[in-house]
C-alpha cells in the first residue's frame, strides 16, 4: 500500500478568507496572532529586559532593518553584498551634521537617512542598468572602498573617525524609535509588496522583459526600490552612530554586509518577517557566544552557508507553511 | 624613476594576471560564481606556512600538499553548496560569499596573525636593470604568469576538458545535449580554479606577509581585472591587468600609495559605464541589459 | 490623390550580431488598419525584425518612424505608451499568479493612464474583462486559475490579452499560433478579427501559412534576413526565391 505526502490548506485558514474572518472570534484571532507577535514582542518585551539585554536588543533591532532592506532589494532582483555601504554613509553623514555642525539627533537622523538614501543610489545608479551580478560586484566592493579611502585620506578623522557624538536622552528612547521604525518598515514593506505596486516589483524580479513590454519603465522602478533600501540603510546607520556615539570606518565593516544576508537566508527571503526573525536569531545567538570573540563573522557565514544548503526556504516559510497547511499521508489511489 | 616604473608595473600586472586567473576560469568560462576566492587564497597561504614550520615538510612537498588541498576545496565547496543552490538567483555568489569570510574569519579568530607568517622565496637574490634592482622572486612570478596564461588560452582552445569548461558558460543544457556532465565540469573547473588561488598565493605571498585583509584585496583585485577585461576573455585579463597594473603603479610611484586601490574602483567605475561587458568581452549584447 | 501617410515606416533596417547579418536593409510602409503578416525559414531575423522595431535591440542602422516620429533605438516603454504593444513567441506569464493577477502589469502602465485618465477603478474588474474578451469563459472561473496550471492555448490568449490592455493602434503578434491545435487557432482568429474591426494595425509573424494568408491583407517574406517578396498571400508563394528559401532548389 503505497502513501504520499499530501500538503492542503488547513479549515481555519479557509474559514478565515476574505470577510469570513469576521464570523467569528477563533477566525480573526488566528489572522491577528501571527501580525500581534511582533508588534507585542517588540514593543512589549523591550522595557522588561535589564540593561544590557535592551543594548543587544537594540542591536538587533539594527541589524534588522538592515536585513529587512536587504529583502527589499532582492524582491526587484537587486542583490546587495553591501548593506554596509547605506548603514557607513548614513553613520558618516549623521556624524558629520553631529560633529561639524552640531545638529541634534532629532535632525541628523531624518536628514541622514534622507540624503544618505540619495547618495548610495546615484552611486549604484550605473550599475542597476546590468546584469545582477555587476551590481552585487560594485555592492560588495564600494564599502570596502570607501574604507580605504577614508584611511588613505585621513578625512572625516581617518581611521580615529568622529568620536564623542551626541547620545540619545535615555537608553528607553532609543529602543522605542527603533522599535517603531522597525515595525513601520515591516509593515510598510509587506503592504507594499502585496499591492500592484509590488506585483510589479516582483515582475521586474520574475521576467523583466515583459514588464517593459507593458510599457513600464523597469529602471525608474528599480532606482525607487533602491532609494527605499538605502534610506532605510542609511536610517540604520544614523541611529546607530547616536548609539555609539561615534561614527567611523568600522560603519562600512563587514559586519553589516554579511550578517542582513546570513539573516534573510534563515529566516526566509522575500517575507520581511524573515529577515526580522533571522536578526533576532542571529544577533543575540552571536552576542551569547562573544566570549568567542571574532567567530561572530565565522558564525554568520557559516550559518548562512548551512541554511542556504538545508533550508533554502528559510525559517519564516517553513512555519507559515506549518500554520497555513497540513500535512498528511495518503494512499496513492 | 621611469624605468623603475615601467619594471615594476609590468611585475605588478602579472601579478593582477595571476590573480584574476583562477577567478576569470571558473566565473568567466565556466559561470561558477565563486565568491570564495580571496579565501582560498590565504588558505592556501596558511597551509603551507603550516606544513613548513609547524610540522617541517620540505618546500615543495608543502607546495604540492597546499595546491592539492585547494584543489579538494574547490571540489568539495562545488558538491557540497553550489550543487544544492543552482536554482536561486545567484545564490551561489552570496554562499560562496558567506563560505570565503567564514574561512577568512577563522583565521583571524585563532590568531594568524603577525610579521612571523610568511612564505620563503623561491630564489634569493636580485637582478639590477641598470640601475633598477628587481629581486629574483619577482621575475619568478611574471614567469609563471605569464607561463599560466599561455597554458589556460591553450587548454581552455584545444583540450576537452578546457572546451568543456568554455561550453557551460555559454549554453550549459546544449553542452548537455552533447553529453559534457555540467556538474563534473563545473566542479573541475571550480577545483582548477583554486588550484590556480593556491599557485599565486605561494608565488606572491613570499613578497610580503600573509595577512587576511589580504585575501578581500585579492577578490577585489581579481573582480576588477575580470570586470575591464571582459569576463571570460582571456585576452581581456591580459590586458585589463597591464591597464591596472601599471595604473597602480604610476600612482604609487608619481601619486601616493594608498590611492592604490582606488585605481581598482576608477577603472570599474569607467568600464561599467562605457562597456559593461569589458573591453573584450565574448558575451552577447542581449545578455547585458539594454 | 492623396495615399494616407504610413503608420509605420521601417527603412533600410540593418542589425548584426557579432558577424552574423540577423536583418539586413529591411525595408516597408504599413498603412493603418492593414494586418501585415510576416513569414520566412526559421532563423530569418523576424524576431530580431520585431525587436528592433519594439525596441528590444538597436538596430545598426536603418530608420524606424511611426507616424511620421523617428522612433529608432527608443527604449521599449517608450513605443509602448506611443502605442505599439508586441507579444512574445516563448509565452512566459507568472505561472505562480491567477491569469487575471498577470494583466495587473500592463494595466498599470502609463500609457494605460494617461488613456483613461487615471480613473480606472478595479484593475481587477478591468483584467476579468478583457480576459473574458479573448475567450476565458466567465462562469468557468478560468482567469481565477494559476497561470501555471493553465494549457497552451489559454496561455497564448493571455499573452493577447496582455497586449490588447494597453489599448494599443499597432500590435504585433510573434508567432501567436504556435503550438496550437487548429481548433485553437479557429478560435481565436475571430478576436484578431475583432481587433481589425475596431481599426487596430496588425502585424503577424507565423509559420501558419494556411490560417495567415485567409486573414492577412499581405505578406512579406524574409529569407537570411532580407526581405525577398511582398504582397498578397498567394501571388507570394507564387515567387521563385521563395519556394527557393522554403523547400531548397533542386539539384542537378
Amino acid at each position: 500500500m503505497k502513501k504520499r505526502k499530501e500538503r492542503i490548506d488547513r479549515g481555519i485558514k479557509a474559514r478565515s478568507e476574505d470577510i469570513f474572518a469576521l464570523s467569528s472570534y477563533r477566525e480573526m484571532l488566528y489572522l491577528l496572532a501571527p501580525r500581534a507577535i511582533p508588534v507585542v514582542g517588540l514593543l512589549g518585551v523591550a522595557p522588561f529586559l535589564n540593561p544590557y539585554w535592551r543594548e543587544v536588543f537594540i542591536s538587533t533591532a539594527v541589524y534588522a532593518l538592515l536585513a529587512t532592506s536587504w529583502d527589499l532589494l532582492i524582491s526587484a532582483g537587486l542583490i546587495s553584498l553591501g548593506q554596509s555601504l547605506f548603514y557607513g554613509i548614513g553613520s558618516y553623514i549623521a556624524g558629520i551634521l553631529n560633529y561639524y555642525y552640531g545638529w541634534s539627533p532629532l535632525f541628523t537622523i531624518p536628514v541622514a537617512t534622507v540624503m544618505g538614501g540619495l547618495l548610495c543610489t546615484l552611486f549604484l545608479l550605473p550599475v542597476l542598468r546590468l546584469r545582477g551580478i555587476y551590481f552585487a560586484m560594485v555592492t560588495l566592493v564600494l564599502p570596502l572602498m570607501f574604507s580605504r579611502l577614508v584611511e588613505a585620506t585621513r578625512i572625516l578623522g581617518g581611521t580615529e573617525g568622529l568620536p564623542g557624538l551626541t547620545p540619545f536622552p535615555n537608553q528607553l528612547t532609543a529602543l522605542y524609535v527603533i522599535d517603531f521604525a522597525l515595525l513601520a518598515v515591516l509593515f510598510g514593506f509587506r503592504r507594499l509588496m502585496a499591492s500592484d505596486y509590488g506585483l510589479v516589483i516582483r515582475g521586474i524580479n520574475d521576467n523583466d522583459r515583459s514588464v517593459m513590454s507593458a510599457g513600464l519603465n523597469i529602471y525608474l522602478y528599480k532606482t525607487q526600490i533602491l532609494f527605499i533600501g538605502a534610506s532605510v540603510g542609511s536610517f540604520a546607520g544614523a541611529f546607530g552612530t547616536h548609539m555609539d556615539m561615534f561614527a567611523g570606518m568600522p560603519g562600512f565593516a563587514l559586519d553589516y554586509a554579511i550578517m542582513p544576508v546570513a539573516a534573510a537566508v534563515v529566516g526566509g527571503m522575500g517575507t520581511f518577517a524573515g529577515p526580522m526573525i533571522g536578526a533576532f536569531i542571529l544577533v543575540p545567538l552571536s552576542e551569547i557566544l562573544r566570549a568567542l570573540g571574532a567567530l561572530r563573522i565565522v558564525f554568520y557565514g557559516l550559518f548562512l552557508v548551512i541554511f542556504i544548503v538545508a533550508l533554502p526556504e528559510g525559517i519564516f516559510h517553513y512555519l507559515q507553511r506549518k500554520y497555513h497547511q497540513l500535512e498528511r499521508w495518503v494512499e496513492l489511489v | 624613476m621611469l624605468l623603475c616604473t615601467l619594471i615594476y608595473g609590468f611585475i605588478n600586472s602579472c601579478i593582477l594576471a595571476l590573480l584574476a586567473l583562477g577567478f576569470n576560469l571558473t566565473f568567466g568560462i565556466s559561470g561558477v560564481a565563486n565568491f570564495a576566492y580571496g579565501a582560498i587564497y590565504i588558505f592556501s597561504g596558511f597551509l603551507t606556512w603550516i606544513t613548513l614550520n609547524s610540522i617541517g615538510l620540505p618546500y615543495l612537498l608543502s607546495v604540492f600538499i597546499s595546491i592539492l588541498c585547494a584543489a579538494l576545496i574547490g571540489l568539495l565547496v562545488y558538491y557540497i553548496v553550489i550543487l544544492r543552490v543552482k536554482g536561486l538567483a545567484l545564490s551561489e555568489v552570496i554562499a560562496t560569499f558567506g563560505l570565503g569570510l567564514a574561512i577568512m574569519e577563522l583565521f583571524r579568530y585563532f590568531d594568524f596573525v603577525g610579521f612571523k607568517y610568511t612564505l620563503p622565496v623561491f630564489i634569493d637574490g636580485s637582478i639590477g636593470f641598470g640601475e633598477v634592482y628587481v629581486d629574483y622572486q619577482r621575475l619568478f612570478i611574471a614567469l609563471i604568469a605569464v607561463g599560466l596564461t599561455l597554458f589556460l588560452y591553450l587548454f581552455t582552445r584545444h583540450s576537452k576538458i578546457g572546451l568543456a569548461f568554455r561550453a557551460i558558460a555559454q549554453d550549459e543544457r546544449t553542452a548537455l545535449t552533447f553529453g559534457i556532465d555540467s556538474d563534473r565540469i563545473g566542479a573541475i573547473s571550480m577545483a582548477f580554479g583554486a588550484a590556480l588561488a593556491a599557485i599565486a598565493a605561494i608565488v606572491i605571498l613570499p613578497l610580503g606577509t600573509i595577512a587576511i585583509e589580504g585575501g578581500y584585496e585579492v577578490l577585489i583585485n581579481a573582480l576588477a581585472v575580470c570586470i575591464v577585461g571582459g569576463l571570460g576573455s582571456t585576452v581581456g585579463i591580459l590586458v585589463a591587468s597591464v591597464l591596472i597594473g601599471y595604473a597602480q603603479t604610476f600612482t604609487a610611484n608619481y601619486l601616493e600609495p594608498h590611492w592604490m586601490m582606488l585605481v581598482s574602483l576608477i577603472a570599474i567605475a569607467i568600464v561599467l559605464t562605457i562597456k559593461p561587458s569589458g573591453l573584450f568581452s565574448r558575451q552577447k549584447e542581449l545578455e547585458e541589459r539594454i | 490623390m492623396n495615399q494616407p501617410l504610413p503608420l509605420l515606416k521601417v527603412s533600410d533596417l540593418t542589425k548584426s550580431f557579432g558577424g552574423v547579418m540577423a536583418v539586413l536593409n529591411v525595408s516597408f510602409d504599413l498603412k493603418e488598419g492593414e494586418l501585415l503578416g510576416i513569414i520566412g525559414p526559421n532563423g530569418s531575423g523576424k524576431t530580431t525584425l520585431v525587436n528592433l522595431i519594439t525596441g528590444f535591440v538597436k538596430p545598426i542602422s536603418g530608420r524606424v518612424e511611426y507616424r511620421e516620429k523617428n522612433i529608432t533605438g527608443w527604449a521599449p516603454y517608450k513605443i509602448v505608451s506611443l502605442g505599439i504593444a508586441r507579444t512574445f513567441q516563448m509565452v512566459r506569464p507568472f505561472y505562480q499568479l491567477p491569469a487575471f493577477k498577470n494583466m495587473i502589469i500592463p494595466l498599470y502602465s502609463p500609457r494605460v493612464k494617461k488613456l483613461t485618465g487615471g480613473k480606472y477603478g478595479d484593475r481587477d474588474a478591468v483584467a476579468l474583462d478583457l480576459l473574458e474578451e479573448v475567450g476565458f469563459e466567465r462562469d468557468a472561473h478560468v482567469a481565477y486559475k494559476v497561470a501555471g496550471s493553465l494549457p497552451q492555448g489559454y496561455l497564448k490568449r493571455l499573452e493577447l490579452a496582455k497586449a490588447m490592455a494597453l489599448r494599443p493602434d499597432l500590435i504585433i503578434l510573434d508567432e501567436l499560433f504556435s503550438g496550437l491545435s487548429l481548433a485553437e487557432v479557429a478560435s481565436i482568429v475571430p478576436i484578431i478579427e475583432k481587433l481589425r474591426f475596431q481599426g487596430i494595425t496588425i502585424i503577424m509573424i507565423e509559420h501558419r501559412l494556411k490560417e495567415l494568408f485567409r486573414i492577412a491583407d499581405r505578406v512579406f517574406v524574409l529569407n537570411y534576413g532580407e526581405k525577398i517578396a511582398d504582397g498578397p498571400g498567394e501571388e507570394v508563394m507564387e515567387n521563385e526565391s521563395v519556394k527557393k528559401a522554403y523547400l531548397g532548389s533542386e539539384t542537378e
